[in-house]
């Protein structure tokens, strides 16, 4: 009689699987190129990896010379907003498990703003438009009691929507206006004029609504919802542009 | 070597606000109004020409003369040829302004706009207002049949 074997094999966790993907990035060197190009990299990555680990191992192991904004790159600081198989994403948090990996993914600068280097575009128009509509807390009367201005929760909640905005320029670079357009404010700046324009405590919201109230301004939107489907903060940017317009056209806010 | 790739959008001059009536605004507000109330007075257009009856076969000269002898369809087609013209050339002024980058090219669409509309509403004013299907003193024979009816 045989003695029984235990099958003793050892407790290995379960191996995640890596799969190769190939990442198509639109390079432009100033010093080199006349026009951009197409330059394609193939990377091992985890379903759990981001777009920026793919762009990262491509610049620590592949090729250096790839540029890219990234700071916090966890979705807060808003630098690395790209344009990824033709969606307007940050790339800090787009995971490979929600791109289909067995076709190339496309990763480019955003449109719109003129490029410098490959991923790289220069964001001052972009900047311009945002400081035009005054974004920041205009208030000349004294407080109640010489502290604070209070807010009830509804009023706060009135705005909080677009208090999320964390200027990555993805809804702006997302719309067709603004692709052709140079004097359009772009969706950005006016989600951030829609945040202090409902807020009860400013007091300049009729400047700012005169300020959108352009041929340039809120009319210049089509509505095509771009921008809210581009929004990583899921702002409802064409709502809050619809929510200005009204605003405009019942003169307060 | 360096170069630069031109900057994709048209560049930065917005003039200083001029005060007065806003145009885009109203404008804006046109194409809202204008839009719900062609929604019923095409759909209405198309039910009473293509549906009620004897549907699509009844359209012929005098079911046509019939309508612009009546005031109500008379309203009802200048109606829907004002907004409807009025519209569409707003909506393809807006496309001019988003895609035409230099001033010259942006005048001459704007003005070939501006004339087909106003040429289009002129003479389809005219139709309807001073349509008569049997003119008196013309030859019998290039009348319609229905003239001799009447």
């Amino acid at each position: 009689m045989s003695t029984a074997t235990i099958d003793n094999k050892p407790v290995v966790p379960e191996e995640i699987k890596s799969f190769t993907v190939t990442l198509i990035v639109r390079r432009f060197n100033p010093e080199v190129d006349d026009e951009p190009h197409w330059q394609d990299f193939d990377v091992q990555l985890y379903p759990t990896d981001r777009v920026l680990d793919a762009l990262h191992k491509i610049k620590w192991e592949q090729d250096g010379s790839l540029t890219f904004r990234r700071s916090c790159a966890h979705g807060i600081c808003g630098s690395d907003a790209m344009r990824i198989n033709g969606r307007n994403r940050l790339a800090c948090k787009t995971l490979m498990k929600d791109l289909d990996v067995t076709k190339p993914i496309y990763v480019e600068a955003i449109k719109g703003l003129p490029l410098e280097k490959d991923l790289i575009v220069d964001m001052e128009p972009f900047f311009d438009s945002f400081k035009e509509v005054q974004p920041f807390l205009v208030a000349k009367s004294t407080p109640v009691d010489g502290k604070e201005r209070q807010q009830t929760v509804a009023q706060r909640a009135r705005f909080d929507d677009t208090t999320k905005c964390i200027l990555c320029a993805a809804c702006t670079s997302s719309c067709p206006v603004f692709w052709t357009d140079g004097q359009y404010f772009g969706p950005a700046a006016i989600v951030n004029a829609h945040r202090f324009i409902f807020d009860s405590r400013d007091e300049n919201a009729a400047v700012r609504l005169d300020i959108l109230n352009d041929q340039e301004g809120v009319w210049r939107c089509r509505t095509t919802f771009n921008c809210t489907d581009a929004c990583p903060r899921g702002i409802q940017v064409t709502q809050a542009i619809a929510e200005v317009k009204q605003a405009i056209m019942r003169g307060k806010a | 070597m360096t170069s630069t790739i031109e900057a994709p959008r048209s560049p930065y001059t917005r003039s200083a606000k001029k005060r007065g009536l806003n145009w885009e605004k109203w404008g804006w507000i046109y194409m809202r109004v204008s839009g719900v109330v062609l929604i019923v007075l095409i759909f209405g257009h198309l039910f009473v020409n293509l549906m009620v009856g004897e549907g699509v076969s009844a359209l012929n000269f005098a079911f046509v003369a019939g309508k612009l002898a009546s005031p109500f369809w008379q309203t009802w087609d200048v109606l829907m040829l004002w907004l409807a013209l009025i519209h569409g050339g707003n909506g393809m002024r807006t496309l001019v302004n988003d895609y035409a980058t230099s001033r010259i090219s942006r005048g001459i669409l704007k003005g070939a706009i501006l004339l087909s509309v106003v040429a289009l509403i002129v003479l389809g004013t005219l139709v309807v207002y001073t349509f008569d299907a049997c003119p008196a003193g013309s030859p019998a024979d290039l009348l319609p049949a229905l003239c001799s009816t009447l």
